[in-house]
């Protein structure tokens, strides 16, 4: 698999990245790089062999359906550049 | 004894211009798992808080903050998996579901694409008596909702609430096996019954609690069929997918008219494009969201952040032997026990509330004189106050003891119905309303007698007439009905007429 600029253009449009046309050659050069990478793990025979969740062998942790958080609307809102009546305020997004 | 047995419904026909289609549907329901506290945070669920008040710094996506899983969520999902005899699956793994959106601060959504919490499972749906589909549920995953946008509160802005941002939901999803837009609305009512009755939903759809995603595609007669064989689904047509619709009547409309839409496509030689359509219920159609097309790169990933779920075998065991009762087996034991008419066992059983207040009531007493009473006069008259069932005045107690003195001949079912509405709007014991009353029915012959003989003295004439036509003698005891307030027994007054005047 190999990535072309526009590929590039795409990826960085799906995570909100601003990358200047110019600059997509390099950073398509830089995927394909990690990709060569990937395709050499791809190589290495893994036949049975579990896949590997954590360096330490823990379940996951669970926690009891108790209220424990919250009731900080003044928190949540204080990072947010526009808020009104509790909402935050965004320009308007509607289908 | 369950008896499954029965015949699957006829597909919904639609007659285009040039020839008949057949609809294929498939749904994806999202229900929000009922539980104190969200999926990954501490938050409250509690809807109609103040906006942002129910948020963690989870669930408002603050740098390092780590989401811990609810337990209770997860045994939630398991309970609705056994509810619908759905295979467990003791791993399960969260996935990143990436897209941008102002009510989901974390930028993706925490879901189970590659190894969801439950698989293979089935609804059955009845759509009359012994007709029924058998709809298979391919899988149910567990999954973060999003927060809220208010368009309508300012011209140029949207308004974010994040008190919904991170609730649990399940998604279930079902196989291509619903055939008509009336089968899809009953699919999703028995689906939201089963879950009220397991409690791991409240399915209020109002709220937004139970919402569907309804996937549409046509077909010509016999397609299907060809699907069923071989489960390749080249044989069935280009679908599309209707978000998050949250109405059975919209639901039935949106299909009716996204198939037609289709259907004049095809005819015209044309090619369906598969793609997420919205439904508009003003204009009554469905158009397409485009905005969404190029989101549909969503990315998949395994949550770095959360490690693999398994559970145990024992716990599931143990789960499942805290289920209730469920609408199939409840329905089946009301008809086999009670005596009661398909009809009727459904209507009982349609929630658990209902259900229960009919076994208090008939616990011991006539069933099926029981279920006429649950139905018609306490369901009538609640729905006249627009009360539930768990609102009524009249306590299941109450109702059975109303029933009690019919069956012993205490009252007749005219008088029981003035006790009723007494009891109803009053309130008290219906036995010691009946005593201090005087609404018990003679049943003393004696009495009786001393009344019809009285009438008969008094109107001589009345006797000759009804010695020639015998008919007249419903006069006499309609007479002494009222001599007695209504309270003796109208069987034995009509014996002692007739005896009495020789018919």
């Amino acid at each position: 698999m190999s990535i072309d600029k526009d590929t590039a253009r795409r990826v960085a449009h799906l995570a909100r990245i601003r990358v200047e046309e110019d600059a997509l050659p390099a950073l398509a050069e830089e995927f394909n790089a990690i990709l060569g990478f990937i395709e050499q793990l791809n190589e290495v025979d893994i036949e049975g062999v579990e896949p590997m969740t954590s360096v330490t062998p823990m379940p996951l942790k669970r926690r009891a359906d108790v209220v424990t958080d919250g009731g900080q609307q003044d928190k949540i809102l204080k990072n947010a550049p526009d808020a009104r009546e509790g909402f935050f305020a965004v320009p308007k997004v509607v289908e | 004894m369950l008896d499954l047995t029965y015949t699957a419904p006829t597909p919904k026909t639609i007659a285009g211009a040039k020839e008949d289609w057949e609809l294929v549907i498939g749904l994806e329901v999202h229900a929000q798992v009922t539980s104190k506290a969200k999926l990954f945070s501490g938050a409250s669920t509690k809807f109609g808080a103040e906006p942002n008040s129910n948020v963690a710094f989870v669930d408002s996506a603050m740098p390092g903050m780590l989401p811990v899983i609810n337990e209770y969520c997860v045994e939630q999902a398991v309970r609705t998996g056994l509810g619908l005899k759905a295979d467990i699956n003791l791993y399960s793994a969260f996935d990143r579901k990436n897209y941008f959106y102002p009510d989901l601060p974390q930028g993706y959504q925490i879901s189970q694409l590659y190894h969801p919490i439950v698989g293979e499972g089935e609804i059955l749906v009845e759509m009359g008596e012994g007709i029924a589909r058998k709809v298979r549920v391919e899988r149910i995953h567990l999954e973060q909702d999003a927060g809220k946008s208010i368009h309508d509160m300012d011209p140029n802005m949207s308004f974010v609430d994040l008190n919904r941002t991170g609730v649990a939901l399940m998604e279930i999803v079902s196989r291509p096996d619903i055939r008509g837009p009336e089968e899809a609305a009953a699919y999703v009512s028995k689906l939201r019954q089963i879950l009220r009755y397991l409690g791991t939903c409240d399915g209020n759809m109002q709220n937004g609690s139970m919402r569907a995603d309804v996937n549409v595609s046509v077909c010509r007669p016999g397609d299907y069929e060809r699907y069923q064989e071989t489960q390749d689904f080249g044989h069935l047509g280009t679908r599309c997918e209707i978000k998050n619709m949250n109405s059975l009547r919209f639901i039935q409309a949106a299909i009716d008219y996204e198939a037609r839409r289709q259907i004049a496509i095809l005819e015209d030689g044309g090619s369906v494009v598969q793609e997420t359509r919205l439904y508009d219920p003003d204009k009554n159609e469905t158009r397409s969201m485009r905005s969404k097309e190029e989101a549909h790169d969503y990315r998949y990933f395994p949550d770095p952040d959360l490690l693999p779920l398994e559970i145990e075998q024992a716990w599931v065991d143990e789960i499942e032997a805290s289920l209730p009762e469920l609408p199939d087996a409840k329905k089946a034991r009301f008809i086999a026990d009670f005596g009661l008419s398909d009809y009727d066992a459904s209507v009982l059983t349609a929630d658990v509330e209902s259900a229960h207040f009919f076994e208090v009531v008939a616990k011991g007493r006539d069933g099926k004189l029981a279920a006429n009473w649950v139905i018609n006069e306490l369901f009538g008259r609640l729905k006249k106050d627009d009360l539930l069932i768990t609102d009524s005045p009249v306590s299941a107690e109450q109702l059975g003891g109303i029933i009690a003195l019919i069956t012993k001949g205490d009252i007749s079912g005219k008088i029981a119905k003035e006790l009723f509405e007494i009891v109803y709007t009053e309130g008290g014991d219906p036995s010691d309303i009946v005593e201090a009353r005087g609404m018990k029915q003679v049943t003393d012959t004696g009495a009786i007698e001393a009344a019809v003989d009285q009438i008969i003295a008094d109107n001589p004439a009345q006797v000759e007439k009804a010695q020639q036509n015998p008919k007249l003698a419903g006069w006499f005891v309609g007479q002494v009905m009222k001599a007695t307030g209504g309270k003796a027994n109208p069987a034995t007054v009509n014996a002692l007429v007739k005896d009495k005047l020789g018919l």
